[in-house]
């Protein structure tokens, strides 16, 4: 994709515009997106970043929680294996992100919703070109539109009684 | 001065929570001299007009257990919500879905197929299913319909306390009970039992290592299980490390891994999602095809993290993705 | 839900918003005032404004003025990227009384008005990402940050003219410091130049004299033959475990009076000089170069008989009246205690070899221009004489430009130095054997001081140019006066024809590029290497000699290409920034460290083995963990991986995160 196009709407599709968040760690990830900012790199303007030090802090419920408040996808990005800031901290977001992925399988997730990528401090233009094509997979997808769990149908509910909390 | 009166009723339930009031033993003596059961469907011969019966909060307690699935459910938990001051979710089915709501794994026309048409010993060649309705001579029949997934309790009624475990041990019924009459209770919502992980009252913790790493799982028929040695460093999967205690650690004391049946501790918003990330920390691989090689021996992961708990879950149920090119 | 939320502290947030207008930066791309008047509608925002450099005094005033008058105990910035101007904000909160930790931002500008093409979905991400940011620093605590005392001394890797350049200052200013260099002798690669431009100063004649400084400074420890193995710690607080290779002569002893060579059983040079590049020989025994600082010998053991074989008749041990031979010298390892480390490693050539086209290795009279400084050089293989290999003086010669730079198959960047030195070269070539000499370049780049007049004068030489890549360097005659000459191949871009000029001698100006290992390197001291290989500094315009992990600078050729006054501003600069960083005599550690509720702490032990830096201990009496916190790091891994909630990372709680993903989604 080059630098100057835009996030085509599909026909048919209703212009359904992806929501992604993304996890960015703060030394690599992060950085290169400001990178990729002061260079004046043009792309996909669908996710929303939340910067945490070091992917390491990444973990499943955080992804899940993503999943259910409504995002349509979830974009991990942590230093590349070896130049983790912290040592070892990438390794860790690669063995919860390959089991969760494992679930996300057996749970009918599709595999492109979820993705984990190894971006450097310097690699901007990596991040403009995992953005387009992540935004452009999830748009074919379409939206998650995951279950709602269920809500109690009476909450004011239930008993007058019951909230004067005593016991006869 | 009439003793208050509880209620105890089961859903999508097994009977284990219902036998796990017969454990309290003894213990049963002083419970049903202090509290009148107006409603045990299991246990006595009550109805459904009994309870419609009673005022509204006529009961001051009602235990119940069971996910709920069918319409009967439903409109039972409904009722029992109106006439109890307080509903306590009791076992793992209603507290999070339990066993039952690994069906939500499946959507409901390829579960009705195989059990009734599918399964190795079903014979049945014209089909028959059940159907909510029928006319027989005598008049007109009724069965409860099925909803599409399996709810845990408060998913479907507000729900006042929690009794996790499957079946949830006997001393926190016992201390649920005192608790009720006293009126000592903790906030609303709160899960009556401690609030820390098993690790905590684990037999074995003191022969869990520090170092930890895991190179493969293994299954409890794979390997001889050391009968002192922490279990998850046998490389079984044991979730004790992320499952509320209260239960005296009797699975560990059996030898045998804990499955989570407590459910998580209360800082924990996912219970199956936090295992996961603690567990496969600990693996011992940095390449990556190492490290899914390793995880090929966790044979079924809703299984083992969300055995007990799948409704309960931030996810609910299986994500039914749209037909390819539709949305 | 989010409404009911009370502040982690108690207190019922009261939220000042402020959207930056950055100039036109953001408000190009983003609707400022509607981004304002979205966050306004937001739960517990109180105050909502814009203006148009928040950064500035005005702008951090406003936020001091509204903590005061309306009460504020949460301010939210929507502007610029927080590894820019999160600390100025946050003084700006702490001099209006209000604690620093109650303050977080919005990354609008590189993250969205920067990267953004269409404008409303520019303004909506903005209004996502303030969402995001008021819902979470709902959650924030105060915090406080801890200072730790720093140690006053300096390493500084790599001694040429950089690190030469960076030692000198900082232990006038009497400071500590540890040189170590990699080589047998400091000096770099500008001790192999023979002239340096514009100026044409002799290159030895001014840097000598700095070397003889480095060699008699107290406070300079000199490390000759010598790698940083290993680095520990953080700013102000590092360890380093250096490895100090054997030289087999005493330092202390040798006057490098050259008996022991002159005595050596070779009867010539049979090892490869490498400061020659190859093109004379040395024995196992020599000295590096005439000037060579230490000015003492070495032995090469993979060459000595005596070392490697372990038999010789060791004549040099004879010759040497003072005993300073010693075969027994074994690796050494030093560790020492910094507080602040310089990286002044510079470069390698590009291997020309990698441009057969350009016959170098091929055909011998083809030489890399730093082969042809070491002609040039009097001290140099051939005396300063422009001889070739085949012992002829050149009557013609063709100087390539960019071979290897400005190159999409080897390097897209311009080396920057290489028109000069190609210029230099010319001048030098046409003064020394008036020989004809033809410059085949792309753009002629001379851009500072008294370059262009350099160019002027050169072109006064009688230079030819010839704008054009050369294509092709063979030996393959098609007229009878290109017998035994290199024909150099090129289009004339300025009169549009291809020409085929015949040269006695060929010259390569090879691109500068990072050394091989600079990806070890950089790792060993936790910083990151730019695209192109060169060590990454924190800002390309405002923070070009420091690095993402403070306490680590750059200075000279490492963090890329640059000539030697450029080197030697920039070595004074990370020296300055070194010196202001031991001088205050404290580091203060972000407050972002991980803890563990005692309360809640079931004793699991998952997170003790996953600290990189063993901050968690296991209490066995209490059969709690329990974080280190003057040893955390603040990555927040146990916190990913604690199954019950019980670790938490300051700055990054569960709660705030999840607040986070609550506002990115929930209320655009």
């Amino acid at each position: 994709m080059s630098n100057l196009s835009l996030p085509q709407t599909a026909a048919g599709n209703d212009g359904f515009e992806p929501r992604i968040v993304a996890f960015f760690c703060n030394w690599c990830t992060y950085t290169a997106s400001d990178l990729a900012g002061i260079s004046r790199m043009t792309y996909a303007p669908n996710t929303r970043v939340i910067r945490v030090m070091c992917s390491g802090r990444i973990e499943p419920q955080l992804i899940l929680a993503a999943l259910r408040k409504g995002a349509d996808g979830v974009l991990i990005g942590g230093c590349h294996p070896g130049d983790c800031h912290y040592q070892v901290g990438n390794y860790k977001c690669l063995r919860r992100f390959k089991l969760l992925k494992r679930y996300f399988e057996q749970m009918g997730i599709e595999p492109e919703r979820v993705r984990l990528e190894w971006i450097a401090a310097s690699e901007g233009d990596k991040v403009q070109k995992v953005t387009n094509e992540m935004v452009e997979q999830v748009r074919k997808l379409g939206p998650l539109n995951l279950a709602e769990p269920p809500k109690p149908h009476h909450q004011a509910a239930v008993c007058a009684v019951a909230a004067e909390g005593a016991v006869s | 001065m009439s003793k208050p009166k509880a209620g105890f009723y089961w859903c999508a339930s097994c009977g284990g929570c219902e036998e796990s009031v017969v454990d309290l033993a003894e213990d049963l003596i002083a419970v049903v001299a202090a509290i009148d059961f107006a409603f045990f469907p299991c246990a006595m011969d009550f109805k459904r007009e009994d309870v419609e019966a009673m005022k509204d909060g006529e009961m001051a307690v009602c235990f119940i257990n069971g996910a709920v699935r069918s319409s009967e459910q439903f409109e039972m938990v409904e009722l029992l919500r109106k006439k109890s001051q307080l509903i306590i979710a009791y076992g793992s089915c209603a507290h999070m879905g339990g066993i039952p709501g690994l069906a939500n794994l499946y959507d409901l026309e390829s579960l009705l197929k195989r059990v009734y048409s599918e399964t190795e010993s079903t014979d049945n060649p014209s089909g028959t299913r059940p159907l909510p309705q029928t006319t027989v001579p005598g008049g007109k029949l009724t069965l409860p319909t099925l909803d599409e997934s399996v709810k845990s309790l408060d998913q479907v009624i507000p729900v006042d306390y929690y009794i996790p475990g499957c079946p949830p041990p006997t001393p926190l019924l016992k201390a649920a009970v005192e608790a009720v009459l006293s009126g000592k209770l903790p906030p609303k919502g709160s899960v009556l039992a401690p609030d820390h992980a098993l690790c905590k009252e684990c037999p074995r913790i003191d022969s869990k290592p520090e170092d930890l790493l895991i190179k493969e799982f293994k299954r409890p028929h794979e390997i001889q299980i050391d009968t002192e040695k922490c279990l998850l460093a046998q490389g079984l999967m044991c979730l004790g490390s992320g499952t509320r205690a209260g239960c005296a650690a009797v699975c560990i004391k059996g030898n045998m891994p804990c499955t989570g049946c407590m459910g998580p501790v209360s800082r924990v918003r996912d219970h199956g999602g936090a295992m996961m990330g603690a567990i496969s920390s600990l693996l011992e691989y940095t390449e990556e095809d190492q490290i899914v090689a390793a995880l090929d021996s966790v044979v079924d992961p809703v299984g083992t993290f969300y055995r007990y708990g799948v409704p309960a879950s931030m996810m609910f149920r299986k994500h039914k993705a749209p037909a390819i090119g539709g949305h | 839900m989010f409404m009911e939320n009370k502040a982690s502290d108690g207190e019922q947030p009261r939220v000042g918003v402020y959207v930056c207008y950055c100039g036109m930066n953001i408000a190009s791309k983003v609707d400022v005032e509607a981004v304002r008047q979205f966050a306004e509608k937001l739960p517990n925002v109180v105050v909502s404004r814009t203006y148009k450099f928040m950064c500035s005094d005005p702008g951090q005033e406003l936020i001091a003025h509204d903590i005061k008058e309306q009460n504020l105990n949460r301010i939210v910035v929507a502007s610029c990227s927080p590894l820019l101007h999160d600390a100025t904000f946050r003084k700006a909160c702490a001099k209006a009384g209000l604690n620093p930790f109650y303050f977080t931002m919005a990354n609008i500008r590189e993250q969205v008005s920067w990267v953004t093409a269409n404008s409303a979905a520019a303004t909506k991400k903005a209004e996502a990402l303030v969402a995001a940011a008021v819902a979470r620093v709902a959650m924030h605590e105060a915090l406080e940050k801890k200072r730790v005392p720093v140690h006053a001394d300096v390493m500084v890797v790599g001694a040429g003219i950089s690190g030469i350049h960076a030692a000198l200052l900082l232990a006038n200013a009497g400071k500590k410091v540890y040189l170590v260099e990699r080589e047998p002798s400091i000096g770099g690669h500008m001790g192999q130049l023979d002239k340096t431009f514009p100026t044409l100063d002799c290159s030895a004649c001014i840097l000598t004299p700095k070397m003889s400084e480095v060699k008699n400074h107290p406070n300079i420890t000199l490390w000759t033959l010598s790698e940083v193995q290993e680095v520990s710690g953080f700013s102000g607080n590092f360890k380093v475990k250096v490895k100090r290779n054997p030289r087999f002569v005493k330092l202390e002893l040798c006057v490098a009076c050259g008996q022991c060579v002159e005595a050596c059983v070779f009867k010539e040079g049979r090892v490869p000089d490498e400061y020659n590049i190859g093109l004379s020989k040395h024995k196992p025994i020599y000295m590096p170069f005439p000037q060579a600082t230490p000015a003492s010998v070495l032995i090469d053991p993979n060459a000595c008989l005596k070392l490697s074989r372990g038999k010789c008749a060791s004549k040099c041990v004879e010759a040497c009246d003072r005993a300073a031979i010693d075969f027994e010298q074994k690796v050494e390892y030093s560790e020492v205690d910094v507080g602040a480390i310089i990286l002044a490693t510079g470069y390698q050539l590009f291997d020309a070899k990698k441009m057969p086209e350009y016959g170098y290795g091929k055909y011998p009279n083809v030489y890399t221009m730093i082969e042809l400084e070491r002609l040039v050089n009097a001290a140099g293989p051939t005396q300063g004489e422009i001889v070739m290999r085949d012992g002829r003086k050149p009557k013609r010669v063709g100087i390539i430009h960019c071979v290897g730079s400005r190159d999409k198959r080897h390097h897209p960047y311009c080396s920057s130095v290489c028109c000069m030195v190609s210029l230099k070269m010319a001048h030098l070539i046409r003064e020394r054997i008036d020989a004809e000499v033809f410059n085949f370049y792309i753009d002629m780049r001379t851009t500072l001081k008294g370059y262009e007049e350099f160019y002027d004068r050169v072109l006064h030489d009688g230079v030819n140019f010839v704008r054009g890549r050369v294509a092709e360097v063979t030996d393959w005659a098609m007229t009878p006066g290109e017998e035994g000459k290199l024909v150099i191949r090129v289009e004339d871009t300025l009169i549009g024809v291809v020409r085929r000029i015949p040269v006695d001698m060929v010259v390569l100006a090879t691109a500068m590029e990072a050394h091989d290992n600079a990806d070890d390197v950089r790792r060993k001291f936790n910083i990151s290497c730019s695209k192109e290989g060169w060590f990454l500094e924190r800002h390309p315009k405002l923070a070009p000699v420091s690095t993402f992990s403070d306490g680590i600078f750059l200075a000279g050729v490492c963090q890329g290409p640059k000539d030697i006054p450029e080197s030697v501003a920039q070595a004074g600069a990370a020296a300055a920034e070194a010196l202001a960083l031991v001088d205050k005599g404290f580091v203060e550690i972000e407050p972002n460290s991980a803890c563990i509720d005692a309360d809640t702490c079931s004793g699991c032990k998952t997170c003790v083995p996953l600290c990189p830096y063993h901050a968690i201990t296991f209490d066995a009496e209490k059969k709690i963990s329990a974080v280190n916190e003057a040893l955390c790091k603040g990555c927040g891994t146990c916190v990913g991986s604690c199954p019950s909630g019980a670790a938490q990372q300051k700055l990054f709680t569960d709660e705030q995160l999840h607040q986070e993903i609550e506002g990115v989604l929930n209320y655009v």
